[in-house]
């Protein structure tokens, strides 16, 4: 969270609620509800750690409002951030150590944990495709993931030729 | 639901004894939407050829509208291809030196059918499938996302039992590949149309209600897919900020 609010910073000073406002706007459907607190939070941490800063706006008949902006070293933060490539996406996956473990141990068919796993990424692509999303950023995020999962199923079809028998 | 399609213990071997289908059981609803899919060599095709009466098998049944139809003669095969079962292929094939309305119209007119019901129909498959601008022109004028197209009014001119696809989308870019896609959905959403469709293509086979996955000539597993949400996504995007 730390670095989205730095970058939604960069556009110009905000309080919490427009922060958590700008977010939801801009990733639309395909970002689960965001927890207010989590991002207050986060602005204190990044306030301790002065990367942010913040003015006290008065209003009538209510607390003051804490308007926060980037500091120098935010900005510098930020930029690092921003500059620096993403690492790849690593093989972190729970199924080939269960295939693998499973297989060993003779504590299950790895055809049958294939087809499962099968069924499971064929609904998850369903799902994906069914949405309608009506801005261009969730459609890329939505294609992204449905590649992801076209790779995925492609992969189960390599271990099914590999370690099904 | 009646089953519009069903076989038991269909088995095809080829010359040599190479056994493309080895026993296989299905059954298909009226107004179901079935993708088989499977590595090439499963025996997908030779499945849908069998349905279709594009191929003989070697042993089991296959009934078409509660009939039998695996004995019948080729003649007698094909008044139910024409009548019952509509086919869209892979590369199309459309007769190249007939305007786009009157391959859409010869299937309807060689059943019978009269030339103004036939016309009518065809304008209307044309229209909802969005290339009525294109009915007087030679179908090799068009890209091969609307020759499908073309091929789908063709397949369901006569108002098919079953729709037969295979490989639908083998030939054609991905913006295509979706769009012949939705059209089959609106096929099925709206006029309940059955349909088989054979791929090998995941993201297509994820389009239907129920997907049989093939291996070694017989069906290993079937999947019925539910229709996603929009709760869905934000899960399985997992996006994290």
């Amino acid at each position: 969270m730390r670095f989205p609010l730095l970058a939604l910073l960069a556009e110009g000073p905000a309080h919490g609620y427009e922060l958590k406002q700008a977010i939801e706007q801009r990733f639309g459907s395909v970002l689960p509800p965001l927890n207010t607190g989590q991002i207050y939070t986060t602005l204190s941490r990044l306030e301790r750690d002065g990367l942010v800063d913040d003015d006290a706006v008065a209003q009538n008949g209510r607390p003051n409002k804490r308007v926060y902006r980037l500091t120098d070293a935010g900005r510098m933060e930020l930029r690092g951030w921003v500059a620096d490539a993403t690492p790849a996406a690593r093989m972190k996956d729970d199924f080939f150590m269960k295939l693998v473990l499973a297989r060993a141990a003779g504590i299950a068919d790895p055809l049958e944990l294939i087809d499962r796993q099968r069924a499971a990424y064929l609904q998850a692509l369903r799902e994906l495709d069914d949405v309608t999303v009506a801005d261009e950023v969730s459609a890329l995020l939505v294609e992204g993931a449905a590649l992801h999962l076209e790779a995925d199923l492609k992969w189960l079809d390599l271990c099914e030729q590999r370690m099904g028998s | 639901m009646e089953p519009v399609i069903v076989t038991r213990g269909l088995t095809r071997e080829y010359e040599g004894g190479v056994r493309a289908l080895r026993g296989v059981d299905v059954s298909v609803d009226e107004g179901e939407f079935v993708a088989v899919t499977g590595p090439s060599g499963c025996g997908k095709s030779t499945l849908l050829n069998l349905l279709g009466g594009l191929d003989r098998p070697t042993s089991g049944e296959v009934e078409i509208g509660g009939r039998r139809v695996e004995a019948l003669s080729e003649a007698r095969w094909a008044h139910v291809r024409r009548d019952e079962i509509g086919f869209v292929f892979q590369f199309f094939n459309l007769i190249g030196n007939l305007s786009v309305a009157d391959n859409v119209e010869l299937p309807g007119l060689l059943a019978g059918l009269s030339p103004r019901e036939v016309r009518a129909r065809r304008a209307e498959l044309l229209e909802s499938l969005g290339i009525g601008e294109f009915a007087d022109q030679s179908p090799t004028r068009l890209s091969g996302g609307q020759q499908q197209r073309v091929a789908i009014a063709r397949a369901l001119i006569n108002r098919p039992r079953v729709l037969l696809a295979d490989e639908p989308t083998g030939a054609l870019d991905s913006a295509s590949a979706r769009e012949v896609m939705a059209l089959l959905r609106e096929a099925h959403d709206e006029r309940g149309q059955t349909i088989v469709l054979v791929t090998h293509d995941a993201r297509v086979a994820a389009r239907a209600d129920r997907v049989l996955a093939m291996r070694d000539g017989a069906v290993a597993s079937e999947t019925r897919l539910e229709r996603g949400d929009k709760t869905a996504v934000a899960r399985l995007m997992q996006l994290e900020v």
